[in-house]
């Protein structure tokens, strides 16, 4: 009977499998609206290959603009997945269940683009690989490098130890390609021995995957610190981005979940409790934010050094004071706004403060490049940005190719992983009971 | 070992840029079509940049030519991740054409501003092509380039005093710049040599360096009165 009741439940799970086995037309609309995007931003790429960096608006002193704004942009919201999951995880936090897969594919995806934007950004792409040949150490961008080579192992890992056992179940329900859901399944047959090797392997992820998480933002941070430059040159920075990182990461879990749940029909997975639980991450996150920036500027002004103070009121009150303030608003006093009430703090709410936070984030890492750049110490090379569509196009066309390879994801791998949605149902009531029972003195009452 | 170095005298320069003018036909540096210049893509290793002074109705502007100032210890070889740039004993920085990859973090590391990225493929019109110094590579588009200190003429005039079979002597070697100032206010030597002219100048009291408070220890000195100061905090001036 006990039996009969798991098998029930675990048909129910799946209609999780349904975006896998079953595409709708939309899908391949969808899917060509995006590639679109990218089609048109390749094109924009052979030509800046063909023509050189001179397409874009980048000049002297603003070697930096779009490409190194996503770059740090991309990176950052690497973060959501992998490090938001590997916390959850640790903590034993059950309602993850449901939302750690969808996290881990942002992180594992979009390291692909943060590394392009380094790519597009180069003056001589074909002699990246020279970071191998000729390495110097002592560079905070061959550190960049390294991390986030390791980051994106890791990450893979971490994203492909959970899958495992779901691939299997897709190998049992005869998906296709069969040829590869075989392969990837490497003969998962669910016994208890294979099951205590892949918790313990996922235990180990989620501890090593934090700190190289934490390690890739705090480098790349140290990509601006560790030169003189005025208002780049800051301790802080660190710690700064990596609270970026997770900001701008958990906006973006939220609002993919809020699609994959819209559109893959999910409300019973993915419900207002997650959005809400992860809302309160964000606003927390909002809160150190505002702090951080907080902390920075007003150490800035107090010190006055004025090549400092040249930067710091291009952006209170010069030319950067419109992305400037448009930051604070987007990424402080809207999401905040929204999220410090339970009754604004609804799916709805959690998305719009969710773009809110990642348009502010992308600000954020623009004024952080470009005020800079564009004022260097010695006054005789002062100059403004502005993009060209070459950049415009590369930059929609890196977000519409990452949507799309999301999309591509869902329909071949579940979104939601089954099996620890089941196991959740299973062991999660047990092992809390034990944990609280833990706690105190006296009887726990599973059910009153 | 020399540690070579240039002495300018503020109070002598007229701001002709004969300097810089020099120093495009001597290295090769690719001249910009006005319409890329305007948007900020001049490439130029040494230029002469207007320092302005005091406050309207009492300005005053003066010139001064700033070169890549070799510095000692210099921010941009640190950042680079290929090592396509290094100093060499003598205290030149230096760039690697061939191995740079073009991220441009040099160029972002240097407070002086003073290396140049080659925004497209590098254009000689009509007979400036004809004019190119053979002893200088030209650059290809996608890559960092700098003052070299016209190390090109140093490799000459060491394989003309061996042929001579003397020492190098003050003045064997100088840079374009130097040589062409008509109002001689720019000097060149070994800086460790202490009977040298720029080692004498760079003792006087009117010498400076330029942004010295950042511990880069540039090896172009300033002669001034007064005190020279990069940032004027004021803002951009525009």
């Amino acid at each position: 009977m006990e039996t009969d009741r798991d098998h029930a439940h675990n048909e129910r799970d799946l209609v999780l499998l349904q975006p896998v086995i079953a595409t709708r037309r939309p899908f391949y609309y969808l899917a060509l609206f995006f590639l679109g995007f990218t089609s048109i931003a390749f094109f924009a790429w052979l030509w800046q290959l063909k023509q050189g960096l001179g397409v874009t608006g980048l000049n002297v002193p603003v070697y930096w603009g779009f490409y190194i704004t996503n770059f740090v942009f991309f990176i950052g919201i690497s973060h959501a997945g992998t490090l938001i999951s590997a916390i959850l995880r640790l903590c034993h936090a059950e309602w993850r269940r449901s939302i750690t897969r969808a996290a881990e594919v942002i992180t594992v995806l979009v390291l692909f683009f943060g590394v392009g934007s380094v790519i597009m950004d180069l003056g001589r792409p074909e002699r990246a690989l020279n970071v191998l040949l000729h390495p110097n150490f002592h560079s905070p961008l061959l550190w960049d490098v390294c991390s986030i080579t390791v980051y994106l192992t890791a990450s893979t890992i971490y994203l492909y130890l959970p899958l495992i056992p779901d691939i299997a179940i897709l190998r049992d329900h005869g998906a296709k390609p069969a040829w590869l859901y075989r392969r990837l399944a490497i003969g998962w047959c669910a016994s208890e021995k294979q099951k205590r090797v892949l918790n313990r392997a996922i235990s180990v992820m989620a501890v090593l995957v934090i700190p190289i998480a934490v390690s890739v933002h705090t480098v790349v941070s140290w990509v601006f610190a560790m030169t003189v430059q005025p208002m780049w040159h800051s301790s802080i920075f660190g710690p700064y981005f990596v609270v970026g990182a997770i900001f701008s990461g958990i906006a973006s879990l939220l609002i993919v979940m809020a699609l994959i749940r819209r559109i893959y029909l999910l409300q019973d997975y993915l419900k207002p409790i997650h959005f809400n639980n992860l809302g309160l991450l964000l606003l927390v996150m909002a809160l150190l934010w505002f702090y951080f920036t907080f902390a920075e500027f007003i150490t800035t002004f107090y010190g006055s050094d004025p090549s400092h103070l040249v930067v710091f009121y291009s952006k209170l009150s010069g030319r950067y004071a419109v992305p400037f303030w448009t930051m604070v608003v987007t990424c402080f006093i809207i999401p905040v706004g929204i999220l410090a009430r339970r009754k604004t703090r609804t799916i709805t709410g959690c998305v719009i403060a969710s773009i809110s936070v990642n348009i502010g984030m992308w600000l954020e890492r623009f004024t952080i490049v470009v005020p800079t750049l564009s004022q260097p110490r010695l006054p005789w090379a002062k100059a403004s940005y502005s993009p060209t569509w070459v950049e415009v196009a590369i930059t929609i066309g890196f977000g519409a190719t990452f949507m799309f390879l999301y999309m591509l994801f869902t329909k071949f791998f579940p979104i939601v992983s089954i099996w620890e949605v089941q196991e959740g149902r299973e062991m999660a009531i047990p092992e809390v009971v034990e944990r609280v029972k833990s706690y105190f003195p006296g009887e726990v009452l599973p059910s009153a | 070992m020399p540690r070579w170095g240039m002495v300018i005298d503020l109070a002598k320069c007229t701001a002709c840029q004969a300097c810089t003018v020099a120093c495009q036909t001597e290295n090769n540096v690719p001249c910009v079509p006005p319409k890329e210049a305007a948007r900020g893509r001049i490439i130029s290793w040494i230029s002469v940049l207007p320092q302005i002074e005091g406050e309207y109705p009492r300005l005053s502007m003066r010139p001064t030519p700033l070169p890549c100032v070799h510095c000692d210890n210099p921010p941009c070889i640190r950042v680079c991740p290929v090592q396509a740039t290094a100093i060499n004993p003598e205290g030149v920085v230096r760039q690697i054409y061939a191995r740079c990859i073009g991220c441009r973090y040099c160029t972002n590391a240097c407070p002086y501003t003073r290396r140049m990225f080659n925004w497209y493929k590098p254009e000689f019109p009509g007979e400036f092509t004809e004019a190119l110094n053979p002893d200088v590579s030209v650059r290809p588009k996608g890559v960092v380039e700098k003052c070299t200190l016209c190390h090109h003429r140093l490799q000459k005039a060491r394989d003309e005093a061996r042929a001579a079979k003397r020492e190098l002597a003050e003045g064997d070697y100088v840079p374009a710049c130097v040589e062409i100032c008509p109002a001689g206010a720019m000097y060149f030597g070994d800086l460790e040599d202490h009977n040298s002219t720029v080692a004498a100048l760079a003792r006087s009291r009117r010498a400076f360096k330029p942004l010295e408070e950042l511990g880069t220890h540039p090896k172009v000195i300033y002669l001034a009165q007064g005190e020279w100061s990069g940032g004027d905090g004021q803002g951009p001036r525009t």
